[in-house]
């Protein structure tokens, strides 16, 4: 994702790009490009990042609006869940006769 | 954290293998080297689809225009994932645009020969794609994020460029005396340029170890050329083509190739800009940004009429 306050007046807006590869699996980040509009963000978004049958659905959203978490804050805001092994699985021991669980 | 515990903190991530993301904190010196290095790679992209364009025209086949065309078009794909790969260390589009047209930028002064005849379509995919996928392969794993995510894109692409480029000398020399000869003229001529591609000597390559350390070069300029000349001799063999290098001799001791010396002084008067199409290729890219500039303030013209228009729907 690309930093936008940089931008100026006749550079096209930044868009950035997610797209799913086939049926059934969730968008991903793709790459970022500029577009005069949504339309064209797709348009662009189909020729720069698709040329060989890599989607099948296409989302872009202007990079603008996309907020994202402050990496040096990254210790704090993940802290709550260092502690709290038992939402895993393996935390629990189950004796040998148990299967299928 | 004070700027000496963020350098820390940066240097850290480094030597842990770690992917540096663009909100990290990061050097001064890294950002520049790397938005220099980025941008260059982008640049070579770009102005890269014009000695091909050359011949799209006239290529041979609708098959090989076909092929052509879907790698030219690859070149303009790679420009724009690196363009926005630079672009997340904090500079804009328009001023990348400007830094090359104005000279201030580099690109790959590969470029700047001419492409004469149609086997130069075949030397440009075998050799400078080759030269550049071996460039360009140990970038994938750089330390820095959107770089290293863009060249793995890249580089899946470029196989196909170099097999292409393979397969049109092999054609060429399995063809007619003319066109045998057509492909060994090629080959004389881009063979030394493709070795300059690496850069200068380690020796005169002063910011390698920085790079190195930084894990933004992961091998050095002859380390690299001299991979690309071993498996270069061998690819030659099979297409039965003479290499242009009188002293070309495998080393049984180093177990590589040794080639003759390179004539730096070209390469040096190439990038200052002296080279046979330096000119041209920099006036047709200008004019081709000038020209289309009544496209792009019309886009955005008409973008922001439709956003009023249908806030003005929204309104009533």
């Amino acid at each position: 994702m690309a930093q936008q306050d940089i931008t100026n007046k006749t550079e096209w807006p930044l868009w950035e790009v997610f797209i799913r590869s086939k049926a059934g699996l969730d968008h991903k980040h793709a790459g970022s490009l500029h577009a005069a509009d949504a339309q064209m963000a797709i348009e662009n978004a189909r020729d720069v990042y698709t040329r060989r049958m890599e989607g099948v659905s296409i989302w872009v959203v202007e990079s603008k609006f996309i907020h994202a978490s402050d990496p040096s804050e990254a210790d704090s805001l993940y802290d709550p869940a260092n502690d709290k092994i038992y939402r895993h699985p393996t935390f629990y021991n189950l004796p040998d006769e148990v299967k299928y669980m | 954290m004070t700027v000496h515990s963020f350098q820390e903190h940066f240097d850290s991530l480094i030597d842990k293998e770690v992917t540096i993301e663009p909100k990290d904190w990061m050097p001064d010196d890294y950002r520049k080297t790397l938005i220099r290095q980025i941008s260059q790679h982008a640049h070579s992209e770009i102005v890269g689809m014009l000695p091909e364009g050359n011949w799209i025209s006239r290529a041979p086949s609708l098959r090989r225009k076909a092929v052509l065309l879907a790698k030219v078009q690859d070149e303009a794909g790679h420009g724009l994932y690196l363009y926005s790969a630079a672009e997340t260390l904090g500079i804009s589009r328009d001023e990348l645009y400007n830094q090359l047209h104005t000279g201030k930028a580099k690109y790959s002064s590969i470029f700047n020969y001419p492409t004469l005849t149609w086997a130069d379509m075949g030397a440009i995919g075998w050799l400078v794609d080759g030269a550049a996928i071996m460039n360009q392969v140990p970038l994938c794993r750089t330390s820095y994020g959107p770089y290293a995510r863009a060249m793995v894109r890249v580089c899946k692409e470029e196989s196909f460029h170099q097999r292409q480029g393979f397969e049109i000398m092999l054609t060429l020399s399995k063809g007619t005396e003319i066109q045998k000869k057509m492909a060994q003229d090629a080959f004389n001529r881009w063979w030394w340029p493709s070795l300059m591609m690496f850069g200068p000597p380690d020796a005169e390559s002063p910011h390698t170890a920085q790079s190195v350390r930084w894990r933004i070069k992961r091998l050095t300029n002859d380390e690299l050329r001299q991979k690309f000349v071993d498996v270069t001799v061998e690819q030659a063999k099979v297409l039965g083509l003479d290499m242009p290098d009188k002293d070309l001799k495998w080393n049984e001791e180093r177990g590589h190739y040794d080639f003759g010396a390179i004539d730096w002084e070209e390469f040096r008067n190439v990038v200052k800009g002296n080279g046979p199409c330096n000119k041209q290729r920099l006036e047709t890219r200008k004019k081709a940004w000038e020209d289309g500039k009544w496209v792009r303030d019309a886009a955005m013209a008409h973008a922001e009429k439709r956003k009023v228009r249908a806030e003005d729907v929204k309104a009533a």
